[in-house]
């Protein structure tokens, strides 16, 4: 409790705290590829292109990251806040790695990228900048992104840029907790009452239409040969662990067709502008400074 | 809060063989400075001291979520919507832990949540107070986590196991909330002028609730007594205050700020703080409702439960069905 003598350096004062062994922003246990070391490391993407698929990537967690971290402290259960809570921050440490490795090639940061861009630049996909609605809807496309996320994790693990393979594998680990999660809430809500089942078909029937974006490949995707995954070889894998979820949970998947959804390209939901309105208004405020 | 139910007073005539030889032991353990556990026999004045006031604890780590999940949205880089949100999520954690402890009295969490909801439980007033810029990261971290590990260092030897169990692991995690309070004070302090003046005014509106969560003076305080006899407590309000604030007063040159308090100054005869006069008539106001955003809260947090409640019922549908398949499945087996 001994107070900090006005002498001393600044930063040392830190160390009346007590704790002062690690820093705060060590929220992934363990020696895990941090945003951080993705930021001070020197290698910069080879090209724009590959830059630009580390883009997409960061954008969908992002976004998703947002819409999630608005669930903290409004769960149907404490448990809830924390698992919703610790998604939210898994797909938020993804974003900051891509988003820094992106950024590289551009002399841009992280923050550059998530605050200062416009909305046309994000290139996130429509699916991730659905409102939360109810948790029925919440958990339908934290199912979709997962098993998404998953396969696309995965296969680039053995990506031939060694940055994206390094972020994609600590990225795996994690999405394959919030797979479990999203499984999990599919059975209990598809199998549990009535009004739980109600509530997952219509969320099915709202979400479904945005699926198809995430297989449509772009001409980007050409100039990445064993960089990128290319989205439509990840459709047949997706659609048949999909089926074999909802078959357990008796549910099926609903007859209504694909939207058009041009998100990697920066045409956007009508929902983006809120989420971006909300995420960039106090940084924006106060350009240049350091927080 | 006050439940007429019988205890204590009468019943005392007709004591038990048992509790007679348990009263015993647990003065003995009390005198002894040990612990007392779930199974150990415990006075029902001392059980429902204890229920309340770890209850109330859980409730405000909970309740205390809302001011700074009011900004994981709009936190100014992603380093630190990153801190905050496991900042808060901690904080869920607490909470988890602490109703886990209470419920080791004999009150399950259904109860405990329904006396917050229903708002016959309290809990920090602080939280009452609206966060309204960004700089209240900080000064929450800073002033308001500070003074809650003033207070609960000492309960990490409170007399009852779990409690003081509890409190160990959460202290930790708590240093680190408010050294992360102090870092965004001290980037703001260092940064443009409107960050200083944000910062600046941060502090000047959580000085006072901050130095008020220690609870009125000790002559105004009933339960402190009593509480220091069971080694619940073992300092008394106004020696924590002043703890604290000999703390902050130091750390708040670092920051090139002031605390707000033209009354500040160390006594050295005395060799206590002698700070302002609190406002104890705002703070009674908001203990009973009538803070800024006590309605605020309270209707968030129902709003959360009642949204909730197909999703439990579905989950403990989905259980109990599992479980019947389970059943059958067994039986089967042993037909075969």
């Amino acid at each position: 409790m001994s107070g900090t003598s006005t002498g001393q350096l600044p930063d040392h004062s830190l160390d009346s705290f007590g704790d002062a062994a690690a820093s705060a922003t060590r929220v992934t246990p363990g020696n895990a590829l941090r945003p951080e070391d993705i930021a001070l490391q020197q290698t910069a993407p080879a090209d724009d292109a590959v830059a630009r698929y580390a883009l997409h990537l960061g954008d969908d967690a992002l976004i998703l990251a947002q819409r999630l971290s608005h669930w903290i402290s409004r769960g149907p259960e404490l448990e809830e806040d924390v698992a919703l809570g610790n998604i939210a921050l898994d797909q938020l440490g993804h974003a900051r790695s891509f988003l820094s490795y992106a950024g590289k090639a551009w002399g841009q940061t992280e923050d550059d990228l998530a605050y200062f861009r416009e909305e046309e630049d994000f290139t996130s996909l429509h699916l991730v900048e659905q409102p939360n609605g109810d948790f029925a809807e919440t958990m339908v496309r934290g199912l979709f992104m997962a098993l998404y996320q998953h396969q696309l994790y995965t296969r680039l693990v053995h990506s031939a840029d060694e940055t994206i393979a390094a972020i994609s594998a600590k990225a795996l680990k994690e999405v394959d907790y919030h797979l479990e999660h999203a499984e999990l809430w599919t059975l209990r809500l598809g199998r549990g009452t009535e009004e739980s089942a109600h509530r997952m078909r219509r969320a099915l029937d709202k979400l479904w239409p945005y699926t198809a974006e995430l297989f449509q490949d772009e001409p980007l995707h050409d100039e990445l040969e064993g960089v990128a995954v290319r989205p439509s070889t990840l459709r047949a894998e997706w659609d048949e662990q999909l089926l074999d979820i909802l078959d357990r949970s008796e549910l099926a998947v609903p007859e209504v067709p694909a939207a058009l959804c041009w998100g990697r390209r920066g045409e956007h939901s009508e929902h983006l502008g809120y989420i971006l309105a909300e995420m960039q208004v106090l940084a924006r405020k106060h350009p240049g400074a350091t927080w | 809060m006050a439940e007429q139910k019988s205890s204590g007073g009468h019943l005392a005539a007709v004591r038990t063989p048992e509790d007679i030889a348990g009263q015993r032991r647990f003065e003995a353990i009390i005198a002894d400075d040990s612990r007392i556990e779930p199974r150990d026999w415990m006075p029902e004045a001392y059980r429902k001291s204890l229920t309340r006031q770890m209850s109330q604890h859980a409730h405000s780590e909970i309740i205390g979520m809302q001011p700074e999940a009011n900004w994981i949205t709009r936190a100014p880089s992603l380093k630190r919507k990153a801190i905050l949100m496991a900042k808060v999520q901690d904080e869920a954690g607490h909470g988890l832990y602490l109703y886990s402890a209470t419920e080791t009295l004999g009150t399950d969490r259904d109860t405990l949540n329904n006396q917050l909801l229903t708002g016959r439980a309290k809990y920090s007033s602080i939280f009452n107070y609206p966060a309204r810029t960004w700089a209240d990261m900080g000064a929450i971290g800073w002033l308001v986590d500070g003074a809650a590990i003033a207070n609960q260092v000492p309960l990490c030897r409170a007399s009852y196991g779990p409690y003081g169990r509890a409190m160990v692991r959460i202290c930790k995690e708590e240093s680190f909330h408010q050294r992360q309070g102090f870092e965004i004070l001290l980037e703001l302090s260092r940064g443009t002028e409107a960050q200083r003046k944000m910062a600046q005014d941060a502090i000047n509106r959580f000085y006072a609730p901050a130095l008020m969560m220690f609870g009125p003076s000790d002559q105004d305080s009933p339960n402190s007594q009593q509480s220091m006899a069971w080694n619940i407590k073992r300092f008394s309000n106004d020696d924590l205050r002043q703890r604290f604030v000999g703390m902050i007063v130091e750390q708040v040159k670092v920051l090139g700020l002031s605390l707000p308090d033209p009354d500040l100054r160390y006594d050295e005869e005395s060799g206590q703080w002698l700070h302002m006069d609190l406002d104890w008539d705002e703070f009674k106001r908001v203990v009973s409702g009538g803070g800024p955003c006590n309605s605020q809260r309270l209707a968030r947090r129902r709003e959360a439960h009642e949204d909730g409640a197909w999703v439990r019922e579905a989950a403990a549908a989905f259980a109990r069905k599992q479980q019947n398949e389970k059943n059958q499945h067994d039986q089967k087996a042993e037909v075969a």
